[in-house]
């Protein structure tokens, strides 16, 4: 019986959350129309999202490439077939782990950066306060991080691609002497525009689901410091499942 | 015989008098639980126009609360809190806000903006609410960091202030729009006497010279004795006593006599509800 009231009351707070995130959301959207009006706004949430994040997306990029060209090689060799290293790597890249590796990534710094920003300035009473001043923070606050971070995940998936692919090259034509002719125009032959949308799409989905998980945890956060706390680990935590789960589905689809 | 110009204008003193005379905020048969504890059952005050009232009682009756309810933050359980003759828990977020530009409110931290430097701070709500021209926008923000002493730090970040800095920077933001009515909570916590003093002088300054309607609340007696017009003590739900404070110190009630006096025991006991103690010594429970 107890077992049953568990497993009843996790399936109530489950729904009140999924219920919760999705007024949230409606809220949110119904705010971006007047957010757009001020660009600049944006564009700072952009830089902080985005630009912000370069370095550690640009070096877990060269590595991921630099492993994948190490792996790859070995595994071609014994095919004889190393010269489609470029083609392989670019497609697992472009179309898996360029959007997913990017999205942990975005919501482990951009992520928790914003869900503790958001839940700091609700424990301070800056939303509040913004509130009694007749200023929606939905609008001024919420809106532009969460289209900051939708637009600069794409960005940033297609940075990590570019410099995962570089990685590769690094590894492949540089350090095991793969033919360099064979290996960019293999990739320039394999490699169709459906692939790079396929990366792109997933970057905006994952964007989207882990810009919503941030900004909902960091305004929906109790105004403790144990409760700011616990908003950044949910958004790191949540928004990994649901990066891993929409993969699946986005793939399953698309293949 | 009275000419009809004369009549209109002794009709339009007439409603001028009644409308000053209306208390700017009455609180009706107020209650309000949260968790199924009761914090209001039947709070009935008035808020006068253009003077200084203090709302006052010990810790956890409810205050903050009650400024939250009259800012429309949260719905009372029911009664009523009129802004001037407006239902303030009926109205629609759009008609809530619009009237909030009404009101300016002073937090006990002050909530300064933390990404935004002094001037920035003060500028917030006229670049939100205005289309004035940037140079006027910087001569109002100057004028207001002038008048709580301040405009040399125009260019600092709320984290380089002190206490009672940071609350005279979010009193300048908070006289930015020019509200009709000024709440301030816990106005005088953490600050030393001069930064205090300097907090008292500005409240009685800007009700004195702007004419707007002040609302303090406040544990310290002595310093709303000296600053409020009226005021209200709330205890149990309900207020206990009403009237300026320094005729409140021989009040026939307990709670109102240990507050005002600062008595530690009373009404209001100093341990906490527990279990006996020596049972509990001899026991192994927390």
């Amino acid at each position: 019986m107890k077992l049953l009231r568990e497993l009843t009351d996790n399936a109530g707070d489950f729904a009140a959350t999924v219920g919760g995130v999705t007024l949230f959301l409606g809220r949110v959207l119904a705010q971006v129309p007047r957010a757009l009006l001020r660009p600049s706004l944006i564009v700072e949430q952009i830089h902080n999202a985005g630009a912000l994040s370069l370095v550690i997306i640009m070096t877990c990029g060269l590595f991921v490439g630099a492993v994948l060209g190490l792996q790859g090689y070995d595994l071609l060799l014994r095919f004889g077939s190393e010269d489609a290293l470029g083609t392989a790597a670019a497609l697992a890249l472009i179309r898996e782990l360029g959007p997913v590796v990017t999205a942990l990534l975005f919501a482990g710094r951009a992520g928790t950066a914003l869900a503790s920003e958001l839940g700091l300035m609700r424990a301070t009473d800056q939303l509040t306060a913004m509130e009694m001043m007749a200023v929606d923070p939905i609008r001024r606050v919420v809106a532009p991080r969460f289209l900051g971070g939708l637009i600069a995940m794409p960005l940033l998936t297609l940075i990590f691609i570019a410099i995962g692919i570089f990685g590769v090259q690094v590894v492949g034509v540089q350090l095991f002497g793969v033919d360099s002719a064979s290996f960019w125009s293999q990739m320039r032959s394999s490699v169709s525009h459906e692939d790079i949308g396929e990366g792109l799409l997933k970057g905006c989905v994952f964007g989207f689901a882990c810009s919503l998980i941030a900004v909902y945890e960091g305004y929906t956060a109790t105004p403790t410091a144990e409760g700011v706390g616990r908003a950044t680990t949910r958004t790191v935590v949540i928004s990994a499942v649901l990066t891993l789960m929409l993969d699946y589905m986005l793939t399953a689809i698309m293949l | 015989m009275v000419s009809s110009t004369d009549a209109s204008s002794a009709q339009r003193s007439a409603a001028a008098e009644s409308l000053i005379a209306r208390d700017l905020i009455e609180i009706r048969d107020l209650h309000y639980s949260v968790g199924g504890r009761s914090i209001f059952s039947g709070l009935n005050l008035s808020i006068p126009r253009g003077r200084i009232t203090a709302l006052m009682g010990p810790s956890g009756t409810g205050k903050t609360t009650l400024l939250r309810l009259i800012t429309g933050q949260i719905k009372p359980t029911s009664g009523q809190v009129l802004f001037d003759g407006i239902d303030v828990s009926a109205l629609k977020t759009r008609e809530l806000y619009a009237l909030r530009r009404r009101m300016g409110m002073l937090f006990q931290n002050g909530a300064l903006l933390t990404d935004m430097s002094v001037f920035e701070n003060v500028a917030f709500p006229l670049r939100e609410h205005t289309d004035l021209p940037e140079s006027l926008i910087r001569n109002v923000v100057l004028t207001k960091l002038q008048a709580v002493g301040l405009r040399g730090a125009a260019q600092l970040m709320p984290a380089e202030l002190s206490g009672g800095m940071n609350r005279r920077v979010a009193l300048a933001r908070t006289m930015a729009t020019d509200p009709e009515v000024l709440i301030y909570d816990e106005p005088f916590t953490g600050l030393d006497p001069i930064s205090m003093g300097m907090i008292v002088r500005l409240v009685r300054h800007m009700n004195n010279a702007l004419g707007i309607t002040s609302i303090v609340v406040s544990h310290d007696v002595k310093e709303l004795s000296e600053l409020s017009d009226t005021s209200y003590i709330i205890a149990g739900g309900k207020v206990a006593a009403s009237g300026e404070l320094k005729n409140l110190k021989g009040h026939q009630s307990d709670i109102v006599n240990q507050f005002v006096n600062g008595l530690p025991d009373g009404p209001v006991p100093f341990h906490y509800p527990a279990a006996d103690y020596y049972q509990q010594l001899l026991g192994s429970e927390a």
